[in-house]
């Protein structure tokens, strides 16, 4: 294999990468307001790809509305499912938390195999499918825009941590709520945020995904366990690190598919993640503040 | 619980029960297990629904021997305990004299024991070999071996005069037959495998993979899987990596929905298939043109959507079942088996059936077209 | 007030019921459910042990009940081993296993470790899955004999009901001794509080260990159970899904209450049955289920009960709750 072999394995990790980051920003968003892991946050990744598509044929709008609009509901979906399932449980136990979103996962992945089908869909690429061709590398004009919005999609989401007072006030919650509602932070409606902010990144990383690598109602599951690993090689609570994380895990995997075996390479990206966890367990770019006993 | 409310449950407990055990003599009971939900759903909503379409045809027609036919299906999920469970209930609940699907290979062998101790015909859906090699007393299937599939692949590859083939499949039961034919028969056929890769269902990305094909000097790659699982993007990545060697893919890939999910990445393609997908261009004089056309049309007026080589396998399940049954005039399961065995020359959708004590798939490699994708539709390859 | 002789009569009392239930119904086409559902009880009653007393969650517990189950479908299959001894050293695999993966891991706390069990489970799949020659890959591996002890063969189902059932009852009253034990006193205090139990000299890591060892142990049991009556082993059973739905067997029965790992897993693998009347919208209900409890009886099954219990006899609150 010549070095362009090599570099073709680094751009399919860097593009599946991205996409695991993007969903590990998800969760750790809402872990931080929260101290929820939500389990949810690949059916927002899989709501975004599947709802572009039906509202594509359904509307028949063209693409890029199509796209918004699906956004714009997965948002929707991400508020209802704070406001209606997490909010009641409030301040129960972390493992009735985790159960929680379990359900809510299961609950929204059926309600999407009933109404939409147990079909595959695709989308048409944002711009061409003829791949461009460098040194012999090809480089498809979706990973371009894959790159591109995600790391658009972290510039406006530091901003929006650092410089606005819901950003702000977001951060708070997570260093410490009680004290954070003692300044007078409404708790309750940054965890809706948070959730709003988390559902709307999913989204945004399914539609770019999809036309990549196709959508159907289960492939929330898979992308969620991904991106589950990806927050804690990046060290959990930490968000731009998840994303770090995700691209990291994404080379790691292709850079396995393509030197090692294929047939384990999905064993060895968790092989990876647990000796990682033994050995540096707040992730690569979090702080140590982890308990150990 | 007070006394008489007690007794009351009892009593309603066994009325029940004696309702179910009540037998019906017009009515011939036959069990089915598909998955229709779960990983495998695209094989087992088409199949079910075919299921569906059949009785309601057949009972419009009168039925079979004149007795009302009632196919009771349940759905395995996809799991192999569901589906233990599922045929239990079908042979010791139901009292079914047959029982058509499982739709993978692993649930089929799951269950098969069971049937053999029941002595009930199992007529299974699934693609796998193991099935019915060797034969089993009770166990038949109606989709064409995976062996006969990579025959004709290698007997394409070799009137090409390709020498060298990669093979890419995918890492679940229906992927590991096809895998462990083309390891089996390739060098047996003079052809040289230069690379064995596989990739897990639910990948997106098999860029990696074909790079590394790429690297060797293959000049055909095959690669088994499904529109659902992984075919489409194998299709798509090969023409995004600029690969010219041709891509044979699996009979599981003949669906209009490899067409829609790979877009123009499909044209070119080749595969074996049985005449189901093609049924158009099938020649008027070939005994399953009749059939295709009419099996193709209902299917897509009643349910909306197109066809599937693996409803096929439901259809040509059922049918072998309702033949056997009035070929013997009797619908107990030992006649129905014995007279399964003797089926000669069915026409199906997966080909023409012959079923002997020492067969029970009934197909050969005749089966089979090589189809290819033409301007977005299936062209028979001449 | 919780000797040894009031759980003996508890179970005791269970034993009986399960002995009857299938004389009660009648028909047998659903023994098998029942075999499966008490299998998955003996796993939920270990994993409860972790989850509920010493308050550690594990995401791969389907790792251990599959790790035992391709062991001994191995060994007797392809091995020719004993049947007896193949099945000791499934268990046995897994409680090294859990062993091996247990002293790092166990470490670690909250979601940390339910990644590093997650982690632990999906490889363990993946091995079951690409190690054709020795698993039979995804297809499965079939041809395992049926159970046979001292030239009994199991081949009956209602035989092997009643096998499973006498096992889970020996798995609940080791359990319920283990909980009014010295051990069970130390999990609860690891429970409360880590840093105060550590004070207080109770070597933390050794009690999480074996606990994490034990409920590996019972589904150990659990899965040579499984595959000596299935005769069939396939990874499908053993995924990433079914960790999942043990862990909320457990949740949903009742953490920290033996008997709760119990309804939860009956309730949980006895439910689909009664959902197939709704065909697809199954999951949609699995899923509703889930939240519903959740939010409106955390205790699970069994905490409602026993809620329920004490609202009918309010002269007896004084014993209530804190067990």
């Amino acid at each position: 294999m010549g070095i362009s072999s090599y570099l073709q394995f680094l751009i399919s990790g860097v593009t599946m990468g991205s996409i695991y980051g993007l969903t590990a920003l998800g969760f750790t968003i809402i872990f931080n307001t929260t101290g929820i892991i939500n389990f949810a946050q690949g059916e927002f990744v899989m709501l975004g790809g599947i709802l572009s598509v039906f509202f594509l044929k359904w509307f028949d709008i063209g693409l890029f509305p199509s796209i918004l609009l699906a956004v714009l509901a997965t948002t929707i979906i991400g508020g209802v499912i704070e406001r209606f399932a997490i909010r009641p449980v409030k301040g129960a136990s972390v493992i009735n938390l985790i159960i929680v979103t379990i359900g809510v996962s299961i609950f929204v992945r059926g309600l999407t195999m009933i109404f939409l089908g147990k079909d595959t869909f695709s989308l048409p690429h944002f711009s061409g499918n003829l791949p461009l061709t460098f040194a012999g590398v090809a480089v498809m004009p979706q990973s371009i825009w894959i790159l591109a919005i995600t790391l658009v999609l972290l510039a406006i989401l530091r901003l929006f941590f650092t410089r606005t007072i819901y950003g702000k006030g977001m951060l708070a919650c997570s260093y410490n709520r009680k004290a954070s509602s003692l300044v007078g932070i409404g708790v309750d409606r940054m965890v809706l945020f948070s959730f709003l902010i988390s559902s709307l990144v999913g989204a945004i990383g399914g539609v770019i995904l999809t036309p990549v690598t196709l959508t159907s109602y289960d492939v929330g599951i898979m992308l969620g366990l991904k991106g589950f690993s990806a927050c804690i090689i990046g060290g959990l609570g930490n968000p731009f690190g998840a994303a770090a994380g995700g691209v990291l895990l994404g080379i790691l995997e292709s850079l396995c598919a393509g030197v090692i075996s294929s047939a384990y390479k999905d064993a060895f990206a968790f092989f990876v993640l647990l000796v990682l966890l033994f050995v540096k367990p707040s992730g690569l770019f979090g702080q140590a503040k982890i308990e150990r006993v | 619980m007070k006394k008489p409310a007690r007794y009351l449950f009892l009593a309603i407990a066994v009325v029940c029960l004696s309702i179910t055990s009540a037998g019906a003599d017009d009515v011939i009971k036959i069990g089915a297990i598909f998955s229709a939900t779960g990983p495998a759903s695209p094989l087992g909503e088409a199949e079910k629904n075919t299921a569906l379409l059949l009785q309601e045809q057949i009972n419009a027609k009168g039925g079979v021997m004149g007795k009302k036919l009632e196919i009771i299906i349940y759905d395995d999920e996809s799991s192999v305990d569901k589906a233990v469970s599922a045929a239990d209930k079908l042979l010791k609940k139901d009292n079914v004299v047959a029982v058509v699907g499982p739709s993978t290979t692993p649930n089929t062998l799951a269950i098969e024991a069971k049937f053999e101790a029941a002595a009930v015909p199992l007529v299974s859906c699934a693609a796998g070999e193991k099935i019915v090699v060797p034969v089993k007393k009770w166990v038949f299937k109606t989709p064409q071996s995976d062996r006969l599939a990579v025959a004709r692949i290698l007997s394409h590859l070799k009137s090409r005069k390709i020498s060298k083939i990669a093979i890419i499949t995918v890492s679940d039961a229906y992927g590991q037959g096809g895998r462990e034919m083309l390891k089996a028969l390739a060098p047996k056929a003079g052809i040289e495998l230069t690379a064995d890769e596989v990739y897990s269902p639910k990948d997106t990305d098999m860029t990696v993979q074909l790079t590394k094909i790429k690297s060797t000097n293959a000049k055909a790659i095959v690669s088994w899987g499904t529109p659902q699982t992984g075919s489409a993007i194998v299709a798509k990545n090969r023409a995004q990596l600029g690969m010219s060697v041709p891509l044979y893919l699996s009979h599981g890939v003949a669906a209009r929905k490899f067409i829609e999910l790979a877009g123009s990445a499909g044209e070119g393609i080749l595969l074996p298939a049985g005449r189901l997908i093609v049924a158009d261009e099938v020649p008027a004089k070939n005994p399953q043109k009749a059939l295709l056309t009419k099996y193709v049309k209902d299917y897509e007026t009643k349910f909306k959507s197109p066809v599937s080589t693996f409803g096929g396998h439901a259809w040509d399940a059922v049918m072998l079942v309702v033949k056997a049954i009035e070929l013997g005039k009797s619908d107990k399961p030992a006649d129905i088996r014995a007279n399964l065995e003797k089926i000669k020359g069915f026409v199906g959708t997966a080909g023409v059936f012959n079923f002997s004590p020492e067969e029970h798939n009934g197909l050969n490699e005749s089966a089979f077209e090589m189809v290819t994708i033409q301007k977005g539709d299936w062209k028979i390859v001449k | 007030m919780y000797g040894f002789k009031r759980d003996m009569l508890a179970v005791l009392g269970f034993t009986f019921f399960l002995l009857i239930i299938p004389r009660i119904l009648g028909n047998d086409y659903y023994i098998n459910t029942l075999t499966l559902s008490l299998t998955h009880a003996i796993i939920a009653v270990g994993l409860n042990l972790l989850m509920g007393y010493a308050g550690q969650v594990s995401l791969g517990h389907a790792a251990f009940y599959g790790l035992a189950a391709y062991t001994s479908a191995i060994l007797t299959t392809t091995y020719s081993v004993p049947l007896p001894l193949g099945m000791m050293s499934g268990i046995l695999v897994s409680g090294v296993v859990a062993l091996l993966i247990g002293i790092p891991t166990l470490k670690l706390k909250g979601h940390y470790l339910a990644m590093a069990t997650l982690g632990f489970g999906v490889i363990v799949y993946i091995f079951f899955n690409e190690t054709i020659e020795l698993t039979g890959g995804p297809s499965g591996f079939g041809g395992i004999s049926r159970l046979q002890v001292m030239g009994y063969r199991f081949a009956s189902d209602i035989s092997y009901y009643y096998l499973v059932a006498f096992v889970l009852a020996g798995v609940v009253l080791l359990s319920l001794n283990l909980i009014h034990s010295r051990i069970g006193r130390a999990l609860r205090a690891i429970h409360t509080s880590e840093t105060a139990s550590q004070i207080s000299g109770i070597d933390i890591a050794k009690y999480k260990v074996f606990v994490f060892v034990l409920s590996a142990l019972f589904a150990g049991v659990a899965g040579v159970l499984y595959v000596h009556n299935i005769a069939f082993v396939a990874p499908g059973s053993f995924g990433f899904n079914f960790s999942i739905e043990l862990v909320t067997m457990v949740v949903l029965g009742g953490m920290a209450n033996v008997w709760g790992a119990v309804i939860g897993a009956c309730f949980l693998s006895i439910l689909p049955e009664f959902l197939r009347v709704f065909e697809n919208i199954e999951i949609v209900l699995y899923g509703a289920i889930l939240i519903v409890f959740t939010i409106f009886l955390p205790e699970g099954i069994a905490g409602g009960i026993t809620k329920l219990f004490l609202m009918m006899k309010p002269k007896r609150s004084d014993a209530a709750g804190k067990e």
